[in-house]
């Protein structure tokens, strides 16, 4: 592969990514947002959430398929109620990690 | 002068304390990053890329999963076109992000969301989503966000690409350190029944369309269904029963 090439690999990747990001902050910051889409919006960050953590917990990959117990998806449960009982992002983050490593050590 | 300062704007206006604040909010995403960078620098390097190469990716893209499959894809020898595509695809839930940002970037000028939006991604987006909620924080403790868990990224990434494998993999759990944060910020998201249901939509909905197909088009079509759904089901609780659901 050529420099030239992949100097245009990186420089078309940085534009498609840019875009997305760009366009709804440019558009939608300098205008009063109708009351139905601030509502509609309201949800989206738990719907992206949702369907970003779902996936990563309860399949797996290559090929992806369909596994609802394994080592993430059952830390996941402790690490939830800990972060619902204290609503503490750092704690939830350190026990999270502490309760995958055990068990890792443990089961896997 | 003390007055002004306990408000919420003025809170913007000393720089520093506003980097450090940033810095303090995003390590659960700069530690998160740290494992995953390392782990793209040593793929590209295996994929024959150098470290400045690997930099220069990462400080144009910043988007770790199409930087992953990029490289795949360069190794696999596929052209520019294909790769942009590919990556277009699977970047284009940060539109969504950015669209839900902008509610709360109503008085940013033109030249502020541009640089802010370079920085737009699944972690910082979720950081300063549940940050913004709160009442103390503003565009620039946000900027700061965006740019720490950018420069995390970028040196990881850079790191790796020397060839290093510093952190073995899965020591301290630190694999489990993004879903971890994820989990603790969908839980501030958890505000009323409405939102729960909206989630609880939105990840079944995209357990089961990531089966069926291939990339990571689930995560835009699950969220837009769900949002689309929670929403129907606010107004109708709303006109039916008077209920604030």
């Amino acid at each position: 592969m050529s420099d030239t090439n992949y100097l245009l690999v990186v420089l078309g990747m940085g534009l498609v990514t840019y875009i997305p990001r760009w366009v709804p902050l440019f558009f939608l910051s300098q205008r009063r947002l109708p009351l139905w889409l601030i509502e509609w919006l309201d949800l989206i960050p738990v719907a992206i959430l949702s369907a970003l953590i779902f996936p990563d917990l309860f399949t797996t990959s290559e090929p992806r398929h369909l596994e609802l117990f394994q080592i993430k998806s059952l830390v996941a449960v402790p690490t939830l109620l800990f972060s619902l009982k204290t609503k503490s992002l750092g704690g939830t983050v350190v026990v999270g990690m502490i309760l995958y490593w055990l068990a890792d050590k443990l089961i896997g | 002068m003390d007055r002004i300062e306990r408000r919420g704007n003025a809170a913007d206006m000393n720089a520093r304390s506003i980097l450090i604040e940033g810095f303090k909010t995003s390590w659960p995403i700069c530690m998160g990053y740290f494992p995953i960078g390392l782990a793209f620098g040593v793929l590209g390097q295996k994929a024959g890329l150098n470290p400045f190469e690997i930099g220069m990716m990462s400080i144009f893209v910043f988007a770790g999963s199409s930087q992953f499959i990029a490289v795949s894809m360069l190794s696999a020898g596929a052209d520019v076109m294909s790769i942009a595509v590919t990556t277009f695809v699977i970047n284009m839930r940060h539109f969504l992000m950015s669209s839900s940002l902008a509610v709360y970037l109503q008085n940013a000028s033109w030249r502020f969301v541009s640089v802010f939006a370079y920085g737009v991604t699944d972690e910082s987006f979720a950081v300063n989503m549940a940050k913004f909620r709160g009442k103390e924080w503003g565009k620039y403790r946000a900027l700061a966000v965006n740019q720490s868990a950018n420069a995390a990224w970028v040196i990881s990434t850079v790191i790796g690409g020397y060839g290093g494998e510093f952190i073995p993999a899965g020591s301290f759990g630190i694999d489990y350190a993004l879903s971890a944060m994820f989990i603790a910020l969908l839980v501030f998201q958890l505000r009323g029944r409405i939102y729960v249901v909206t989630g609880i939509a939105a990840g079944v909905l995209a357990v089961i369309l990531s089966l069926l197909i291939p990339g990571n088009s689930h995560v835009v079509i699950a969220s837009l269904l769900a949002a689309t759904a929670g929403f129907g089901l606010r107004k109708y609780g709303r006109k039916k029963k008077g209920i604030h659901v």
